[in-house]
C-alpha cells in the first residue's frame, strides 16, 4: 500500500523524498485527474505520495532587487501570484486564464512546470523571461533554466531526491507585450494555440524582442537566434523583414492533430498571431 | 493512517481515511453533504465547489491531505448565513435556477466572489463564475442573481 507523507516543513519533505521515490503533490488540480478513479475511491497512485500545498515555507513571491527578479516559492496559488505587484503583467495575464477561480486558489506555478505539458500556458512566459527553477534536495540545490529543466513532453530533469523549490523570473524592462490564447471556451481550456512575445524599444531601435509559442510543439518553442537577428534595428526594418520571420517561425513549430484542433488549422493561426505581433510593434 | 484535521461549517473535525481521497468524496460518503455535486470529476464543471479558507476550490481535485488545517465550508454551511438568504432570494428573483444541479456551485463561487468584491462588475461576475458550467444555460440570469445580490446585501459581504 502506498504511504502518504504530509510533512511540517521544507526539511521533513527533503527526507521523505530521500528515503524513496513519491509523487510530489501541490494543488492537486493536474495529477488528482490524472491518477483518478472511480467516485468515492482513492486515485491510483502506485508511488507514495508527498503533500506539499500547504508548507507555508514556500508559500510566497517576492522581489529580489539586487538581482532584479521574482522568486515564486513552490506552493505559492497561481490566484496569489496573478495579484503580485512585482510578477510581471505578460505572466498575471497568463495566470488569469489558466483554469478557473476555483483552480487558480489551489493551483500552483510550480506544479505547472512539472506537470510539463505542451500546452502548459505559464510556461509561454517562463521561457520567454528566461526564468530559471531552483531544486532542492538533502544534498543541496541545483539551478536549471526552465528550458534546461523541461526535456519534452510530460518530461523533466528533476531526481527522485528534489522538489522544485523556487521559480527565479528575472525582471525585464518591456515596451509592449502580447498573449494570445486559442482555446475552446474562455475558462478551464486547454490552448490549442498559445503565443506569447515582448520587445522593448530604445530611440527608434528594437533593443530586445522575444516570443514563443505554446501548444504548437513538443515543448514551448523559441528561437533565441531569430530573436538575435532583429534586436538593435529599426521597426520599419523588422517590420520589412516579415517574410523571412514567418518563414522561420513556421519552420520552429510542428503542430500535431489531436481531439482539441489540427495541424492546419493551429500553424495558420500561430503565423496570423505572429504576423499581428510583428506588424504592431511600435 | 494519518489523522487529518480541519474546520468543516463551523465544527473541528479530525477524520482517519485515505489522505489521497478527493475532498468531494469525504465530504459527500463521510459526511453526508450531499449539497456538493459532482459534475464532471476534472475541474471544468465547478458543481464540486467549496470554500477553503473563504475562497472557491473545486473539490473534486483537491485532495482530502490538503485539507488539513483549513476552514471548510459547503453550501449547507453557508445555507446557516444571512448572506445565503440573500443570494438563495436573489437567485429566486432573477430566475438564476433551472435544474438546479449547478446552483450549489454557482452559489459557492458568488459567495467567494463577493467576499473579495462586494460589489462585481458584470465582467468580473462573469470572470468569478467562468469555472461553473449550466447546462441549462441559464447564465445571464445567473449574472443578474449575483448583481442583485450584491444590492439586496450590501454592507453584508
Amino acid at each position: 500500500m502506498v504511504k502518504h507523507i504530509i510533512p511540517n516543513n521544507l526539511q521533513e519533505a527533503l527526507n521523505t523524498l530521500n528515503a524513496g521515490p513519491c509523487h510530489i503533490m501541490a494543488g492537486g488540480t493536474d495529477l488528482m485527474i490524472q491518477k483518478r478513479n472511480t467516485a468515492g475511491t482513492p486515485p491510483k497512485f502506485m508511488k507514495d505520495v508527498l503533500y506539499i500545498a500547504n508548507l507555508e515555507e514556500l508559500n510566497y513571491v517576492k522581489k529580489d532587487g539586487k538581482r532584479n527578479c521574482v522568486l515564486i516559492g513552490a506552493s505559492s496559488k497561481l490566484e496569489d501570484i496573478s495579484h503580485h505587484p512585482d510578477v510581471p503583467n505578460l505572466l498575471k495575464d497568463i495566470i488569469r486564464e489558466i483554469g478557473s477561480p476555483g483552480i487558480r486558489h489551489s493551483a500552483t506555478l510550480a506544479g505547472n512546470i512539472a506537470n510539463a505539458s505542451p500546452a502548459g500556458d505559464s510556461l509561454v512566459a517562463l521561457y520567454l523571461y528566461d526564468a530559471e527553477v531552483v531544486l532542492s534536495s538533502v544534498n543541496g540545490e541545483r539551478v536549471l533554466p526552465i528550458s534546461k529543466f523541461i526535456t519534452g513532453v510530460r518530461r523533466i530533469d528533476l531526481r527522485t531526491n528534489e522538489l522544485i523549490k523556487e521559480i527565479i523570473i528575472p525582471l525585464l524592462p518591456v515596451t509592449k507585450y502580447k498573449w494570445v490564447k486559442v482555446g475552446g471556451r474562455r475558462a478551464d481550456s486547454i490552448s490549442k494555440v498559445s503565443f506569447a512575445g515582448l520587445y522593448l524599444v530604445n530611440f527608434g531601435l528594437v533593443s530586445d524582442i522575444r516570443f514563443a509559442f505554446g501548444s504548437v510543439s513538443a515543448m514551448v518553442a523559441r528561437s533565441v537566434e531569430l530573436e538575435n537577428s532583429l534586436k538593435n534595428r529599426p521597426i520599419e526594418q523588422i517590420i520589412a523583414d516579415l517574410p523571412r520571420i514567418l518563414d522561420e517561425s513556421n519552420k520552429l513549430i510542428a503542430p500535431i492533430d489531436d481531439q482539441r484542433s489540427n495541424k492546419v488549422y493551429r500553424r495558420k493561426v500561430a503565423t496570423n498571431i505572429i504576423e499581428s505581433f510583428i506588424n504592431g510593434i511600435q | 493512517m494519518n489523522k487529518i484535521k480541519f474546520n468543516l461549517n463551523g465544527q473541528d473535525v479530525s477524520v482517519e481515511l485515505d489522505p489521497s481521497l478527493r475532498l468531494l468524496d469525504v465530504l459527500r460518503d463521510h459526511f453526508q453533504l450531499t449539497g456538493t455535486k459532482e459534475g464532471c470529476g476534472e475541474g471544468e464543471c465547478g458543481a464540486c465547489s467549496v470554500l477553503i479558507n473563504g475562497r472557491v476550490v473545486n473539490s473534486c481535485c483537491f485532495p482530502l491531505a490538503n485539507a488539513n488545517g483549513k476552514k471548510i465550508l459547503t453550501i449547507e454551511g453557508l445555507a446557516k448565513t444571512k448572506r445565503y438568504q440573500i443570494l438563495k432570494d436573489a437567485f429566486h428573483i432573477e430566475g438564476g435556477s433551472q435544474c438546479g444541479i449547478c446552483t450549489p456551485g454557482m452559489i459557492m463561487a458568488a459567495e467567494s466572489l463577493l467576499s473579495m468584491n462586494p460589489h462585481p462588475s458584470d465582467e468580473e461576475i462573469r470572470i468569478g463564475l467562468s469555472g461553473n458550467l449550466c447546462r441549462c444555460t441559464g447564465y445571464n440570469m445567473i449574472i443578474k442573481a449575483v448583481q442583485k445580490a450584491a444590492e439586496l446585501g450590501a454592507g453584508l459581504w
